[in-house]
């Protein structure tokens, strides 16, 4: 009976056009992605990635790189990357990019032309959901390396060992790895609060405080925030000292794969009932 | 092909905004041709269309478009089209790549997008230099043509189109028309709401008359004002001696008004009785006193059946 039932779910996936999906997902990602980097809008969003890589150029020109320094820039760099990036850039830059997709197109009005297409709603969200996380791993990844390139290249011969044959290369790979997560885990929430809510700003408000506490929390709750299984991909441990002590306080040990696979279950879990909403989503642009 | 597959259908259908009434109860089939929306603002025209394009969902009944459903979007999209009155665009296109994007999402080739839109553009009269400029320099007569351009751009079977003659000049309106009845000849629905019913009244194959949320009547039009028995119908009758025929009109009880043309070649009589008032106007034609040159319903139209059955206040009459 079981076999049956399992045999005819797989027998209706096939029947599916999976093909067409797919090319209406690249057509759709690649409209999106054009909207979402290459307008006037997402200037402060640039800013948002690319004012670490101002600062760390600045004292690239003004400031001398002995080389006992370079282990102090590297704890500068996991603080940006931690600190800055993780709690503030990727997340107001997500905030800004994913509450767009949904929310910012029934405020301009616009969101109907897509659901008005051939295009299954299902199939939207999560192309529009891929198109927010490409454009943000671009931005914020770009950044990272800008940030990452500079902040060793006044060292000189020293930096540059230190990134190719030391553990500067592994490094970058971590934080782009925690980039990629931060953007599809903030993305998805951010997401989820714009088919939610008309204004996901109070929502996204909580989140940051949510994470800001979560640290503190039971084993239990720490399983429910974005920045705590990020925080066990940092290659380099940020010195908890005054107020940065809250933001990075050691929670229990996870594991990197733990960590990574925990966070790809709780972006599933989030984009699977993002699902669920948007099917029922009507237009009433009047009330919206 | 299969009658109910070739209808729209609305069995029963409610839609509650929280504890405001958008339609009530809507019983209603639509065969293929022009059918006209008519009703007040607010009256629950634009819900209807809505709801058969699946913006919104009927919290009561089900609806069918030619057999299908939105929950299936790819078929059922691919057979609707609805040009809607929201006057927004997703930002910074041109009017080319607003309907070359919407048709990619159709799965065809690159090149015959290409084709449909220039296509599309070429059937609403939107010229090549404007369509490659951004839409948001576009007057508001342009911003109708290209949405009209998006709807009928990968030909569907149905197309809705809400208040799709607003904005328009007088010129561009009779082109609208004109398209309008082009693809209801072929056979296509085409679903319009308006309030220039002098305009979409002379295309229409049929009306659905609503007002609070509640449809009031719908068929042809010359049914619908059969229908509304209540109402003494009005006649122009073209003849040679007006005042003479007049008063033999008013000599009968179901007549209840007799007004002479402003030209003095005609009468317009109010009859409550079209049928007697027929055989009364053929034994005066026998008679041979008067010379009837041309007998024409002139209340038989659309904005007379709106101000009988709604009312210029916009209640239900």
């Amino acid at each position: 009976m079981m076999q049956q039932s399992f045999a005819s779910l797989i027998g209706n996936l096939r029947q599916q056009p999976w093909s067409l999906w797919w090319i209406q997902a690249r057509r759709m990602t690649r409209i999106e992605i054009r909207r979402n980097l290459f307008t006037r809008r997402a200037w402060w969003i640039y800013f948002l990635a690319f004012i670490p890589a101002v600062i760390i150029f600045i004292h690239l020109l003004v400031d001398t790189h002995p080389a006992f320094g370079l282990s102090d820039d590297t704890e500068v760099l996991a603080g940006v990357v931690q600190l800055y990036y993780v709690r503030l850039g990727i997340f107001f830059g997500c905030l800004g990019i994913f509450s767009r997709l949904i929310r910012g197109e029934m405020i301009e009005r616009s969101l109907h032309y897509y659901l008005l297409s051939p295009v299954r709603r299902e199939v939207i969200l999560l192309s529009k959901f891929f198109a927010g996380a490409v454009s943000a791993v671009v931005l914020f990844g770009a950044a990272v390396i800008a940030d990452f390139v500079l902040m060793y290249a006044g060292f000189g011969a020293a930096g540059q060992d230190y990134m190719w044959h030391g553990p500067g290369f592994g490094q970058l790979e971590a934080y782009l790895l925690i980039v990629v997560l931060a953007s599809l885990g903030y993305g998805s929430v951010f997401l989820l609060l714009s088919l939610m809510f008309r204004n996901p700003m109070p929502g996204a408000m909580l989140l940051l405080g949510w994470e800001a506490i979560n640290p503190v929390m039971p084993s239990l709750l720490q399983k429910f925030s974005v920045a705590s299984y990020l925080r066990h991909l940092m290659p380099v441990s940020v010195p908890a000292e005054g107020v940065f002590a809250l933001l990075t306080v050691e929670t229990e040990p996870v594991s990197a794969w733990i960590a990574v696979l925990g966070l790809l279950a709780l972006i599933t879990a989030v984009l699977v009932y993002s699902c669920i909403r948007i099917r029922r989503l009507e237009i009433r642009y009047t009330t919206d | 092909m299969n009658p109910v597959n070739d209808t729209i259908r609305f069995e029963n259908v409610s839609k509650f905004y929280g504890e405001v009434l958008g339609v009530n109860r809507v019983t209603l089939t639509m065969s293929p041709g022009i059918t006209t929306l008519v009703g007040p603002n607010g009256s629950g025209k634009t819900t209807l269309m809505n709801l058969m394009t699946g913006l919104v969902q009927p919290s009561r009944g089900t609806i069918s478009v030619l057999g299908l459903e939105p929950r299936n979007a790819t078929e059922f999209f691919c057979n609707l089209g609805y040009c809607a009155q929201f006057d927004s665009f997703p930002r910074g296109l041109t009017g080319f790549q607003f309907v070359l994007d919407s048709l990619m999402l159709f799965g065809m080739s690159e090149e015959d997008a290409h084709h449909l839109t220039a296509e599309a553009l070429e059937r609403v009269q939107l010229d090549v230099d404007a369509a490659q400029r951004k839409i948001a320099g576009y007057s508001k007569g342009m911003r109708q043509k290209i949405r009209l351009a998006q709807a009928i751009a990968h030909h569907p079977r149905v197309l809705v189109l809400d208040e799709p003659l607003n904005g328009l000049d007088p010129m561009a309106r009779a082109e609208s028309l004109a398209l309008f009845q082009e693809l209801g000849r072929q056979g296509m629905h085409v679903v319009i709401s308006s309030h220039i019913l002098d305009e979409v009244d002379r295309i229409a194959d049929r009306v659905v008359l609503i007002t609070g949320g509640y449809l009031i009547a719908q068929g042809n039009i010359h049914e619908v004002r059969r229908e509304v028995r209540d109402k003494p119908m009005q006649v122009l009758i073209r003849c040679d001696s007006p005042e003479l025929l007049a008063s033999k009109m008013f000599a009968v009880n179901h007549c209840v008004e007799a007004r002479l043309h402003a030209d003095g070649h005609g009468v317009f009589v109010r009859t409550a009785d079209i049928d007697q008032f027929y055989r009364l106007l053929n034994d005066i034609a026998v008679e041979g006193l008067v010379r009837i040159e041309a007998v024409a319903p002139a209340d038989d139209n659309t904005n007379a059946i709106y101000q009988y059955l709604i009312g210029s206040d916009g209640s239900a009459a």
